[in-house]
């Protein structure tokens, strides 16, 4: 929830700081859409998979490739207001409890491309509070370099699944498109993966 | 008549299941799936697991296809609805999703409440672009449900098998 008085970081660079020196093992769920421009201007790689619409997906969409890819490491990288049209796949990520999941939620109480209207986040919803009611066992509250180093460590060895709640301001970097065409996108993520063959199946 | 008269579909869904290697299984439940479920819950092969809502069904779906295993969604017509707005996923990345719905609100339905979806559902699905394979009668349910599954992975779209209410039995209160 909104409180004026703490310390929040800038998006981008908080979310570049996470990624650095990033595991080949790790693979990106991001949703729309500003944490897809910031995942995007981390590196591109074919290993990270955006989903340019389908608003609430993101979380799902990173449970059924942790439950498929169990020796990788996943991330849902999503904004607070993503995150809400969906809230109800944090209990069903409770349920499932994939060890190698972590959903790192971009949390700037707002609705930021659509003109930065105030968000739930930024009134009365404790994201970070839904999932520890949703059964996630590790939750961590960011706001600080330190807080993402602890994430990043956390991401790669657990335990797991996580929530990672960054509290990021309502600054809006430049967009990054990437490539647009999701089908390219799947088709290129699961070759990177799962190899040539995959494609012929 | 109100109740199936053959109800071997409901033990023979789960080796459609296998056949299709299908290794994920996630559910809103219904009574209709009831054996189903259980069966594939007792299954160390398959993971399977219950939903809040029809509408993360989609997106786990296609998570899933994205690192290599076949899905299987469970529901109930009621909310079918619920996952429209997620269909976009399944269009724009060009990934399968395969559903079975048991039917409310057509044969016989004794809980008005389900009929106004029940009825709507094949046409929303229609006008969303997603292929629909009904099985009017028992007899229907396993041919019509694995040559549904092997569509929706064959041709990677997203396809419903629709397992009538005259085949699930109506129920009677």
């Amino acid at each position: 929830m909104a409180n004026e008085t703490q310390n929040r970081l800038e998006r981008r660079g908080a979310v570049h700081r996470l990624l650095q020196d990033r595991d080949p093992n790790l693979l990106i769920v991001a949703g729309l859409g500003s944490a897809i421009w910031d995942a995007e201007t981390a590196g591109e790689t074919p290993l990270n998979l955006y989903l340019l619409g389908a608003m609430g997906c993101a979380v799902s969409t990173a449970l059924g490739l942790a439950t498929a890819q169990p020796e990788k490491r996943v991330i849902a990288l999503v904004g607070d207001a993503e995150l809400g049209m969906g809230l109800y796949a944090l209990a069903t990520v409770g349920w499932r409890k994939p060890e190698n999941l972590t959903i790192v939620c971009l949390d700037n109480g707002r609705f930021g491309e659509t003109g930065g209207q105030v968000s739930h986040s930024g009134v009365n919803l404790d994201l970070a509070g839904v999932a520890t009611a949703a059964g996630i066992p590790t939750i961590r509250r960011v706001n600080d370099d330190a807080g993402v180093d602890e994430l990043r460590s956390i991401i790669m060895d657990g335990p797991g699944p996580a929530f990672g709640l960054v509290e990021i301001t309502a600054d809006m970097p430049p967009v990054a498109m990437p490539i647009r065409n999701g089908a390219i996108a799947l088709a290129r993520f699961r070759e990177a993966l799962l190899g040539h063959d995959a494609l012929k199946e | 008549m109100v109740e199936a008269t053959n109800a071997d579909w409901k033990d023979q869904l789960y080796d459609s299941i296998k056949a299709l290697n299908i290794t994920q299984v996630v559910y809103v439940p219904d009574a209709g799936h009831a054996k189903l479920i259980d069966r594939c819950l007792a299954d160390p092969e398959i993971d399977c697991f219950p939903l809040v809502n029809e509408f993360e069904s989609v997106g786990i779906c296609v998570g899933a296809w994205a690192g290599g295993r076949r899905s299987c969604a469970l529901m109930q017509s009621s909310g079918v609805g619920n996952l429209v707005n997620a269909l976009g996923l399944v269009h724009s990345v060009g990934a399968p999703f395969f559903a079975i719905a048991t039917m409310r609100g057509e044969w016989g339905e004794f809980n008005g409440w389900q009929t106004p979806m029940g009825q709507a559902i094949p046409k929303i699905l229609d006008a969303a672009n997603v292929v629909v394979n009904r099985a009017e009668t028992s007899a229907d349910v396993i041919p019509v449900t694995e040559a549904s599954g092997r569509l929706a992975f064959n041709s990677y779209l997203p396809v419903f098998s629709l397992i009538s209410q005259r085949a699930t039995g109506a129920k009677v209160f």
